[in-house]
């Protein structure tokens, strides 16, 4: 789950890292007043959850309350595209209205997981305020990554190395410690997948101060962060992608015009490849689990029915917790509650398969059979 | 043979009077297997199917049953406590089927089980694994599509390795074990120390791979693959049509950089000579191919 970058600053704030002043402004007339109490001049920046919004036009200096006013007048409302996200963007609800900063010095820094490590790391590197993938790319040997146990936690000598490694000293040094120490237990403390600060920066008067945040906190750790889970800002997600997942239903809203439904993970993604390999294109990637009953069945087949760009449906269900009766009773509800006519191919194996076919085949819903991948392919080729 | 499980193996079901927990323990009798005991704090005492007794901690199941594989279904904010009790109390052979563990705690869990080398952690987020030959299941799978036979079958995912399994048997090809080791970023077992089991089991002919999207764990298994697999591989690599950046069900089943994409895999493990299954429908005739030039 992501979070907005004002959301992040308050948590920062809240665990002692310095952040610019800051008044988040939902309508022009807000962001206008609040560049007034800020001094005249501003910071305006786009609120969404995507990177890339300073070269995608969302962040821009306002000279004067007028200018941040007009400025937001041409943000809220609109949809900001940026190399992240998708054609369409994703919607500016709200601004936030910084102090503008005076820089010395930018900086990168940032924890996650790192698979290969099986645990935490910190990541910095000394070209902050840069695209970091770019930097990774172009000069690696100005990224630092230090491993961090994760039962010791961020050791002080490795905060040490880190600023040494940044090239800050004297008045600088014990501040950013600071900070490195603040944001690792954000990190823990929060179950963060990603914490980044991209650029944090050091002032002229040498304060270490925050200027961007971006949070990640782990889908599996929110049952124990119902705090967090009040940040969460649908307006950001994908339509069908919010609905699925209030129903606990893995899905992933794609290009195509063939909607998938599968049991698993790991069938679901060999189902888009097959569909591929077919020559048509999947709408989406849909794993409705395995504890699923016909209503939740239903819901899935509810989503990928009401998404525009579908005009057929593969099922592809592996019986075994989940029964293949069940599963066809959910989506000959979905299909009748919808008065869907579209073409409809189903694979089905394994636990009630024969009982799962009867019910299909006795529905007024076009039904193909296949038996095996195979011939779903090429059922799929046929179907329109 | 096979890998894992034998016909010694004596499973304790941690999670026995839950939903799953007996569901999947009363599938595995049937299937037959030798399940000795169940574990569920404060149901010590009790007595599952009239037939296995239920403990009250890991540590008795053990010194009263000899269990000596545990098969975990406790929800997420509990399992990494009952992978450790398992541990702890000197299980070799742990299944965490559990799905949504939060990463940092599995971090915390794997540092541990570092300095349990005799303790080996299938999962977290797995279907488990069988040995068709000796009747024993320790998992998810629905059983009676395995048969027994000569084919090492390895795979992050649950119904898809089913689907792999299905294809094999319908060609007559039966398996010698397969294993799920979980679709989590941070897993107990890795791709390349099953590749190593099957590599080392006589009574492995050939092995099926199956990996998906996803950090580097199929790169770090096609450089073992090339260094030390003797016997040949057949690999599926699947996610090939996911976007970068979204999570495809599996928590680790996400692109975050150039090397977690199916196409950086799949030509790691060409570059390896892992034959490449080039749809996910043709698992079981690439194995019959590669079988057919063996003989």
């Amino acid at each position: 789950m992501k979070l907005h970058e004002y959301q992040a600053k308050e948590i920062f704030a809240r665990y002692g890292i310095e952040v610019p002043r800051a008044i988040l402004a939902s309508t022009p007339e807000e962001a206008r007043d609040a560049t007034r109490e800020l001094g005249g001049q501003a910071v305006v920046k786009a609120q969404v959850h995507a990177g890339g919004r300073g070269q995608a036009g969302g962040i821009k200096v306002a000279r004067s309350p007028e200018e941040a006013e007009e400025t937001a007048r041409d943000y809220i409302g609109r949809n900001l595209v940026t190399r992240q996200t998708d054609a369409q963007g994703v919607p500016i609800n709200s601004v936030l209205i910084e102090e503008l900063a005076d820089i010395k010095k930018e900086l990168y820094v940032a924890f996650t997981i790192d698979r290969g490590f099986r645990g935490p790391v910190m990541i910095v590197s000394a070209s902050g305020g840069m695209d970091i993938e770019e930097v990774a790319a172009t000069s690696p040997e100005d990224i630092h990554t230090e491993p961090i146990e994760p039962v010791l936690g961020l050791m002080p000598y490795q905060t040490r190395r880190v600023v040494s490694r940044l090239g800050l000293e004297g008045g600088q040094a014990r501040p950013a410690a600071q900070v490195l120490a603040a944001l690792y237990r954000i990190f823990t403390e929060n179950d963060c997948s990603l914490v980044e600060i991209n650029p944090l920066i050091i002032t002229g008067d040498d304060r270490v101060v925050a200027l961007d945040a971006k949070l990640d906190v782990e889908d599996d750790s929110l049952f124990r962060h119902s705090d967090l889970r009040d940040l969460r800002d649908r307006s950001q997600e994908d339509a069908l992608e919010a609905r699925a997942s209030d129903m606990e239903i893995a899905y992933v809203n794609l290009d195509g015009s063939v909607g998938c439904l599968v049991n698993g993970a790991g069938l679901a993604m060999a189902t888009l490849d097959v569909t591929n390999a077919a020559g048509a294109a999947p709408a989406n990637f849909l794993d409705v689990g395995g504890g699923a009953d016909d209503e939740k069945v239903a819901s899935a087949v509810s989503i990928i029915l009401s998404d525009p760009k579908v005009d057929r449906v593969l099922v592809n269900v592996f019986g075994g917790i989940l029964r293949c009766d069940i599963a066809a009773r959910g989506i000959v509800l979905a299909f009748e509650r919808l008065n869907s006519e579209l073409p409809l191919i189903v694979r089905m194996l394994g636990t009630n398969v024969d009982e799962g076919k009867e019910i299909l085949g006795a529905s007024s819903l076009n039904v193909t059979f296949a038996d095996t991948l195979t011939e779903a392919a090429a059922a799929i080729r046929q179907a329109v | 043979m096979g890998i894992l499980l034998d016909e010694n193996s004596r499973i304790l079901v941690q999670g026995i009077t839950g939903r799953e927990g007996s569901f999947h323990a009363r599938a595995g009798m049937a299937y037959g297997t030798n399940v000795v005991a169940g574990v569920t704090p404060g149901r010590g005492g009790q007595m599952f199917e009239e037939t296995v007794p239920v403990f009250d901690s890991v540590e008795e199941a053990v010194a009263e049953t000899g269990a000596n594989v545990s098969l975990i279904f406790v929800p997420p904010p509990f399992a990494p406590d009952a992978v450790v009790e398992a541990a702890d109390a000197g299980m070799p052979l742990i299944a965490c089927i559990t799905e949504g563990v939060p990463v940092q705690d599995m971090a915390k869990v794997a540092r541990y089980l570092e300095r349990r080398p005799e303790v080996r952690l299938i999962g977290p987020n797995c279907p488990g694994m069988i040995n068709p030959g000796a009747h024993c299941k320790v998992g998810i799978m629905p059983g009676n599509i395995h048969m027994p036979g000569r084919v090492g079958v390895v795979s992050r995912s649950g119904t898809l390795t089913y689907e792999a399994v299905q294809q094999l048997t319908n060609l007559g090809i039966g398996q010698s074990s397969c294993v799920g080791i979980g679709g989590d970023p941070i897993i107990g077992t890795s791709f390349a120390e099953i590749l190593r089991l099957y590599n080392e089991d006589p009574d492995t002919d050939l092995i099926v791979f199956i990996g998906e999207i996803g950090g580097s764990m199929e790169q770090e298994a096609a450089a073992y693959i090339k260094e030390s697999v003797t016997k040949p591989v057949c690999t599926l690599i699947v996610g090939a049509t996911a976007p970068p950046g979204k999570r495809m069900g599996h928590a680790g089943a996400i692109i975050t950089g150039d090397s977690a994409r199916a196409e950086a895999k799949i030509a790691a493990m060409r570059e390896a000579g892992a034959h490449i299954v080039p749809t996910p429908a043709d698992i079981g005739s690439t194995a019959e191919a590669v079988l057919a030039g063996m003989s």
